[in-house]
């Protein structure tokens, strides 16, 4: 395997873009972000890759016009995945393994707030026998949350305490949209919503982009003092029918973590955009006490459709360029009810 | 903007039974390779990824499995006003069926709590033929075995989708459109190649960098390419044969779509000089129509040259 490093991300979330959702207003910044932090321009690059869905923009082929913001005159070798950009990251990773290309950047965008972002989801799900209902994301996760609180496997005040210290964390994350501190009694006070779910348990709706840069070998030192490198990349899936597995552990995430090599991480960002789904990556990853958990806030603060998930990445990858963390992992999730995970592991210091 | 699309989807032997069941008031499930029963029947088997291929009728009563209030349900839900959506196990099925479940508040519905299908007024081979689910009471279990198995009558659902979306303008694009709606075309330059882009892009598609001068262009120009529409379809307004050109606007750099007329199909050609024909004043709007078509403006054609890079 070719040692490969993050070196280089750049973030932008808020509530609602007032822009278009081709996102090219925040494409263009991050784009420009990214070569400043490497001293690279769009011809050291030898690949790209992005994630984001027409279902979200409300038009057919929306990342052919993001492509706009890379300018493809001469052409560029680009490739793109109808899912969190954490998986454009994967391929972007492996066309980087083949050995054809030594950099390579991968962008995320939507713009969730254009529709009804938890009705628009229920198209994920099977056409058949579960789409006609249009389930949304927030009544799915309220089953899934509920099932646990009644089997004893988590209580409200474990949910809350995840709330509290999410939002607390993000205090001091510019991008962060739900942020400030908070105790668990300042959740617990809010009302149920969506019974058993409260408002603050479900991520909020969020736009945004990011972009991030991958280098093989000794590139990525040209681009980054310390850079970040990837020890494990891992993803799997299961059953899309609701019925076919647990919803109240993870054995997609519990894999793709023993496959990745979570053992000594001082870090793991991960991805739960509700707030009993971290209960449950973080017991199917096994996490000692002493891990630190989303420091950056996570997706509970600001959960940016196809970028929240390559956004843990990015705030892993941070602390890694800052010495703050040696070994971290960071996991994006996709698909209804953590249907689909994905785990990556990095270090500061190169694989074997 | 609203995006509307029905899907018409064919179904394999196992859901072509399922919906032909659920036509007749019955819920079948499938029999997995240890012995389960699944409802809605999957098509293969998880663990051993043989088909399935038996089926057993269920009970249309359950029990509430885990359940999640809906406070603000979303168009196309199965009922308008707040309801829970619950994993239901039918009595004489191993695995949960998802469905919504009629109650008047969260307080009406708990796990463990007996519910019975309320059948559509009209049922037509859908999941949907399943209105939803009410409260049982301690109503007896009545069961769903009196279908005839025989061939399946549904092989196939239609699933409308409707979505609605709030289209944001991009800065770029607000100033086109604004300059529509008083009869200017503004096209943009960018900073570095130079080149005018109407309508306007958010990024130069050769740099990579936002085209931030803004230029008014002429409402005349050349016809680049074209094609004549000899075919009618649904929603035509206009007699064909009619011609559907790229058109170079003098100044601009990249050609849009539009239509001609005032000429006969046979006479257009590659070079000729057009020029806007605008739609009344008053009825201007911040939209491309506000041209209704480009027509001949009598002047010599463009020499090849002129254009040849813009095709």
């Amino acid at each position: 395997m070719r040692d490969v490093a993050v070196v280089g991300f750049a973030q932008r979330q808020m509530k609602e873009l007032d822009g278009s959702p081709t996102c090219l207003e925040l494409l263009v910044p991050i784009l420009g972000e990214l070569y400043q932090q490497t001293g690279w321009t769009k011809s050291d690059i030898g690949f790209w890759c992005s994630g984001s869905s027409d279902y979200l923009a409300g038009r057919s082929f929306s990342f052919v016009s993001a492509v706009d913001a890379i300018g493809t005159l001469p052409p560029v070798m680009e490739s793109h995945v109808e899912m969190d950009a954490a998986w454009a990251l994967y391929e972007a990773w492996i066309k980087i393994q083949t050995g054809e290309v030594d950099t390579a950047v991968v962008y995320g965008f939507g713009k969730s707030s254009a529709g009804i972002l938890r009705r628009t989801l229920a198209l994920q799900l099977d056409p058949y026998t579960v789409q006609p209902l249009w389930p949304d994301t927030v009544s799915l996760a309220g089953i899934q949350a509920r099932e646990g609180l009644e089997k004893g496997l988590w209580d409200e005040a474990a949910m809350a305490e995840v709330v509290a210290r999410s939002m607390s964390d993000a205090a001091g994350n510019e991008w962060a949209i739900r942020k400030g501190a908070t105790s668990v009694e300042d959740v617990l006070a809010q009302a149920l919503y969506a019974d058993p779910l409260r408002r603050w348990d479900c991520a909020p709706v969020s736009d945004g982009a990011s972009g991030m840069v991958l280098a093989a070998g000794d590139k990525a030192f040209e681009a980054c003092e310390r850079p970040a490198w990837i020890t494990g990349f891992e993803h799997r899936i299961e059953p899309i029918a609701l019925n076919a597995r647990s919803l109240t552990t993870s054995t997609s995430t519990a894999s793709a973590g023993a496959a990745s090599g979570t053992a000594g991480v001082d870090l793991a960002e991960l991805h739960a955009p509700f707030s009993h789904q971290e209960l449950i990556l973080r017991a199917s990853l096994d996490l000692s006490d002493d891990v630190r958990i989303n420091p950056s806030g996570g997706a509970l603060t600001a959960n940016p459709m196809f970028s929240a998930g390559v956004n843990r990445i990015g705030e892993a990858a941070r602390q890694i360029w800052a010495g703050t963390s040696d070994k971290a992992l960071a996991h994006a999730t996709s698909g209804p009810a953590l249907q689909q995970n994905l785990v990556v592991t990095l270090d500061s210091q190169k694989g074997n | 903007m609203k995006v509307e699309f029905d899907y018409t989807r064919s179904l394999g032997s196992v859901l072509s039974q399922f919906m032909s069941a659920l036509k007749q008031h019955s819920v079948l499930g499938g029999v997995l390779a240890d012995g389960r029963v699944v409802v809605p029947p999957p098509e293969f088997d998880p663990v051993t990824h043989d088909a399935i291929t038996e089926l057993v009728p269920v009970s249309d009563h359950g029990t509430v499995q885990s359940w999640s209030w809906v406070p603000e349900p979303v168009s196309q839900q199965p009922l308008t006003k707040p309801f829970a959506f619950a994993q239901i196990l039918l009595d004489g099925s191993d695995a949960p069926l998802l469905h919504a479940v009629d109650v008047d508040s969260a307080a009406d519905i708990s796990t463990g709590m007996r519910v019975r299908v309320r059948w559509a007024e009209e049922t037509i081979g859908s999941i949907r033929d399943i209105a939803c689910f009410e409260p049982a009471g301690d109503g007896e279990t009545t069961g769903s075995a009196s279908m005839d198995f025989g061939p399946p009558e549904v092989t196939g659902i239609i699933s409308p989708v409707n979505l609605a979306y709030d289209y944001a303008a991009s800065p770029e694009e607000t100033k086109f459109f604004r300059g529509l709606s008083e009869g200017k075309l503004f096209g943009q330059r960018c900073p570095v190649c130079k080149k005018v882009y109407i309508p306007p892009r958010g990024a130069c598609p050769v740099d990579g960098v936002p085209t931030a001068e803004e230029i008014e262009l002429p409402d005349r120009g050349t016809l680049t390419t074209y094609c004549v529409v000899n075919v009618p379809f649904k929603g035509q307004t206009i007699p064909i044969p009619y011609v559907s050109a790229y058109v170079l606007l003098d100044g601009a750099d990249i050609a849009f779509l539009h239509l001609i007329l005032d000429i006969d199909a046979a006479d257009v050609r590659m070079g000729m000089r057009v020029e806007a024909v605008w739609k009344p004043r008053e009825e201007w709007t911040t939209s491309l129509d506000n041209i209704k078509y480009f027509r001949p403006t009598g002047e010599p054609d463009a020499e090849y040259d002129t254009y040849k890079h813009h095709l």
